[in-house]
């Protein structure tokens, strides 16, 4: 149980994917004009990366690892990964057809998000067993939500003041986005 | 050479496991498109041209079956077309003017001055950008370098004698030369609209006779001989709004530049 919190503690503050290991910084920008889509965004990356531990613990330890082809590793979790997320896709546009619109071109987006391949990499590299890979792919989703939710929060104020027109945009998202890593690294040295 | 094999044994397994798992999922949550929207888009030309506002046929199918779009707005299909979409709705079809594209511009060759020989690129977007905005001596006027005819689907706009004609019977008002023409002198009209003001000038009336034989010198006339309050000057040029119009050409008779014309 310590383990699993310090896994938890560690991928949502300390190693925040997005402000610390710097993965899935394409969503990260790209779906934080609004909160309630980087909400969406968040929830749908939460929901495939959960997903994406589980299988790619189980592809990693009952399939490469007895046929000992480990180095296959990054080409099995992509081929996963991306038939995992056309399944999903399936499954929400099925089930809610509100949240499939809402994510629209992001979801596929989510089969080439380096978070996902990257939580994958990682449960392997830290030698996790099957709960800890599911725990710490929740918990990496989970700050990687939080971290786009409070970045679409600034992005919402900023939207509403006056920019000087050079740092309009993106330039002024960047700026904002280095800070919050600034400030996230804050929590470096809690676990 | 089993070293090669078996690897490549592996991903192909896994790669039709995965891809039987997606086909039996797709099997499993496959969802019924809505028959509205597929009737919808068979009732349309497919000319995918954007007149309408939306990102081609199938988008404003879509949008018309959500009912966010109004079923008269193909321009390409006219009046048939938003009666078979409304049938398909059960709505009763409003009736769409047909409009067409008219080019505010009459400075043909020899009738608007050149102030340069300009041998750039062929193309109006790229004459545009060169200082002075364009051989001929009046700057608002068309170049002729056919861009509309490059973007016109219909083959219905053609450069003759320096400007650009539109062929009425061809033309379907989508309204893609409309948008990329540089000058912006190109407007959708309603089909029934005869009394048209050839010319998009904004020089003053001196400065016109020296530019162009066939511009707009904004003397106001026109204005003072309509009835019917539908001719207005907008900066320099005269406009003449078709909602007002009876058509009477009183205009164009006494216009001293001849740009009121009646086709």
């Amino acid at each position: 149980m310590p383990t699993l919190l310090v896994i938890i503690i560690s991928s949502v503050f300390v190693n925040n994917f997005v402000l610390s290991r710097f993965l899935g910084i394409c969503p990260f920008l790209g779906v934080s004009k609004r909160i309630d889509t980087a909400l969406g965004m968040g929830l749908a990356v939460t929901f495939v990366m959960t997903i994406a531990s589980a299988f790619s613990y189980m592809v990693y330890a009952w399939i490469l690892k007895p046929l000992q082809v480990e180095y296959l590793y990054n080409i099995a979790f992509i081929l996963m990964i991306a038939s995992l997320v056309q399944i999903v896709e399936m499954v929400i546009q099925k089930v809610s057809p509100t949240l499939y619109s809402a994510l629209g071109v992001y979801l596929p987006l989510i089969t080439t998000n380096c978070a996902v391949l990257g939580v994958a990499v990682l449960n392997m590299q830290e030698n996790y067993n099957l709960l800890e890979s599911v725990v710490n792919g929740f918990s990496a989703a989970v700050g990687f939500t939080l971290g786009i939710v409070l970045f679409a929060g600034v992005r919402e104020r900023i939207a509403h003041n006056r920019i000087l027109s050079a740092f309009e945009g993106f330039p002024i998202a960047l700026l904002s986005a280095g800070l919050m890593a600034i400030a996230f690294l804050g929590f470096q040295g809690l676990v | 050479m089993l070293e090669i094999l078996t690897p490549l044994w592996i991903l192909a397994g896994l790669g039709l496991v995965f891809g039987l798992a997606i086909g039996l999922a797709a099997k499993k949550f496959a969802i019924q498109p809505d028959p509205k929207f597929e009737q919808i888009r068979e009732a349309l030309p497919g000319a995918n041209c954007g007149g309408c506002g939306y990102a081609g046929c199938d988008a404003y199918a879509r949008a018309v079956a959500d009912g966010s779009a109004s079923p008269s707005a193909c321009a390409v299909g006219g009046a048939a077309v938003s009666a078979n979409i409304a049938g398909i709705l059960g709505v009763e079809a409003s009736v769409l003017e047909k409009k067409v594209a008219y080019v505010q511009c009459s400075g043909e060759c020899g009738v608007a001055r050149e102030k340069m020989r300009y041998d750039g690129i062929a193309s109006c977007l790229e004459a545009v950008v060169i200082p002075g905005n364009g051989p001929k001596s009046c700057t608002y006027g068309c170049l002729g370098f056919g861009t509309c005819t490059g973007v016109c689907k219909f083959n219905a706009i053609h450069v003759e004698n320096g400007i650009a004609h539109v062929s009425e019977d061809l033309c379907v008002g989508c309204g893609a030369c409309v948008s990329v023409c540089p000058k912006h002198i190109i407007q959708l009209m309603p089909l029934r609209q005869r009394v048209r003001v050839q010319c998009s000038g904004q020089d003053r009336g001196k400065e016109v006779r020296e530019l162009c034989a066939a511009g707009c010198l904004g003397c106001g006339l026109c204005v003072r001989q309509c009835e019917s309050g539908a001719i207005t000057m907008v900066g320099n040029v005269a406009r003449i709004d078709p909602n007002l119009c009876t058509q009477c050409g009183k205009c164009a008779e006494k216009c001293p530049a001849k740009v009121i014309k009646i086709l």
